[in-house]
């Protein structure tokens, strides 16, 4: 046997500095479906606790929608569980080519490739479409994903200050002699829910001959006035060259995901990407599943609208209440508290009060920016809102910190 | 020798600083200290060699070689000399 004592005392000595570092990552358990409504094991043995769900990446409310489910039923009947291969030998299926085909219409694209996720879609597409006289150059706040893909990329890397145009422009004008430039951002960072500036991102894209890629996880279906994203959103439809996006949050929350863009970049993806030929697509009662939410989704805007009035509900409940909140117009609104054990601290008072919110600190998010993410979602009535508004209020008093500006509130727990 | 030590240093505190109030010197450790990490070092070195017209290998571009301003400044003289 080679996992000797020595062995097992090596990885048990990690596991424990990372409980003892507080970043040990716990799983609750959820005994009913994705919704706003809820019940929860938490800690492990203890009895269901119902709670209102305000962390959740559901943001139509789509993960348990009846239609998507007949869908995802009816894919299962008539198209199988699995497939037992990968796409390019026998495991594309005549929905498969459906949805990407209607995921190109829906963001205004020229072609699309499925991905197993979007996590692979990242990992996978620098590598099969730049080499070593490329340059790649990313925003400093893109997804952990992204940062896997570059790393695997034969490209030079470089990056830009968040959001910074001027950086940007420096750095494409650094890099001029390349062969080819990629310019990389989130459509809506994750963390802090901001939007990119993609209107002013073309433009410097267009003048130093880039290309512009963008992940929007976390705005297809809901960012524009149809939902199509971020580049619905600031007027640049069709003038994305690689976007990729995300089947496991606003469209079903199943898994999967694509990358969708120029029609030569998806061939060479299908030609070249390694988590597309070694690896299963989407099962076909997933692929139904997400056809049907496109559907749904192109058909009216009423899911995002109502995420919209209910984002706007939420901040503007939460300034008033005397929260520091990150800017923004987007449903992930959070909460800043910028000491770590502050964070978790009212997490768990939150969920005393019967309110699912995470706390995350270092390292997912800078030094000193500790916060509460909230997630808004269309599956939330108002009367859920007002519950969670009613809570945080409650646990805002307990800790002391409504109406206190930044530097209070560090003064008081530190940062 | 004065003026490349301030020029590297001013683009290090522009490149890389966030917080304003962070105080930089020509010694402080750049890339052990945390403040640039490798991904960073190529914005660095592409940046000596168009402002210096030189041209610095992969293998004497080293972490070690980056840690600091005035370590930078000597690596950049070996070339243009």
């Amino acid at each position: 046997m080679a996992y000797s004592d020595k062995v097992r005392g090596i990885y048990s000595d990690t596991l424990n500095e990372i409980k003892d570092k507080g970043i040990f990552k716990q799983e609750r358990y959820i005994h009913s479906s994705q919704a706003a409504d809820i019940e929860v094991e938490f800690p492990t043995g203890s009895s269901l606790k119902k709670v209102i769900n305000m962390c959740a990446n559901n943001y139509l409310g789509l993960s348990s929608h009846p239609d998507v489910i007949k869908a995802a039923h009816a894919g299962l009947d008539t198209r199988g569980y699995g497939m037992s291969s990968v796409r390019f030998i026998c495991g594309t299926q005549d929905i498969h080519k459906e949805l990407e085909k209607k995921v190109t219409e829906f963001l205004g694209t020229e072609d699309t490739i499925l991905f197993p996720s979007c996590m692979d879609a990242n990992a996978g597409v620098f590598e099969a479409i730049l080499t070593k006289d490329d340059v790649m150059i990313s925003d400093r706040l893109v997804h952990a994903s992204i940062i896997d893909g570059i790393r695997l990329a034969p490209a030079m890397h470089d990056t830009f200050k968040h959001s910074d145009m001027g950086h940007l422009e420096e750095k494409l004008q650094l890099h001029s002699d390349k062969r080819l430039k990629v310019v990389i951002t989130d459509g809506v960072f994750s963390m802090d829910g901001d939007t990119a500036k993609l209107d002013e991102m073309v433009a410097l894209c267009e003048k130093y001959d880039a290309m512009l890629f963008v992940d929007e996880s976390h705005s297809s279906g809901f960012i524009g006035k149809t939902g199509r994203g971020t580049h619905e959103k600031c007027g640049v439809m069709g003038k994305i060259d690689i976007i990729t996006t995300t089947f496991g949050k606003a469209l079903g929350g199943a898994s999967g995901g694509c990358v969708s863009g120029r029609k030569e970049l998806v061939e060479m993806c299908r030609q070249k990407a390694r988590p597309y030929l070694f690896s299963n697509t989407i099962a076909p009662v997933v692929v139904s599943g997400v056809n049907t939410v496109l559907d749904i989704l192109s058909k009216s805007t009423e899911r995002r609208d109502k995420l919209e009035k209910n984002t706007e509900f939420w901040r503007k409940g939460l300034t008033e209440a005397g929260f520091v909140l990150k800017d923004g117009d987007t449903p992930i609104v959070p909460v800043m508290l910028f000491n770590a054990k502050l964070s978790q601290d009212f997490s768990k008072a939150l969920y005393e009060e019967g309110i699912y919110a995470i706390g995350f600190f270092f390292p997912v998010v800078p030094q000193g920016q500790a916060r509460i993410r909230t997630q808004i979602s269309a599956g939330h009535e108002i009367h859920h809102l007002e519950k969670a508004l009613e809570a945080f209020i409650k646990v805002g008093k307990k800790f002391d910190i409504l109406g206190k500006t930044k530097q209070e509130i560090i003064a008081q727990y530190g940062q | 020798m004065e003026e490349m030590k301030d020029i590297v240093l001013k683009y290090v505190i522009n490149e890389y600083l966030e917080d304003e109030d962070e105080v930089l010197t020509y010694d402080t450790p750049l890339i052990s200290g945390g403040i640039v990490d490798s991904f960073s070092m190529v914005s660095l070195k592409r940046f000596l060699e168009n402002k210096y017209k030189i041209s610095i290998p992969d293998d004497k571009a080293t972490p070690e070689a980056f840690d600091s301003v005035t370590k930078i400044v000597k690596l950049v003289n070996e070339f243009l000399n």
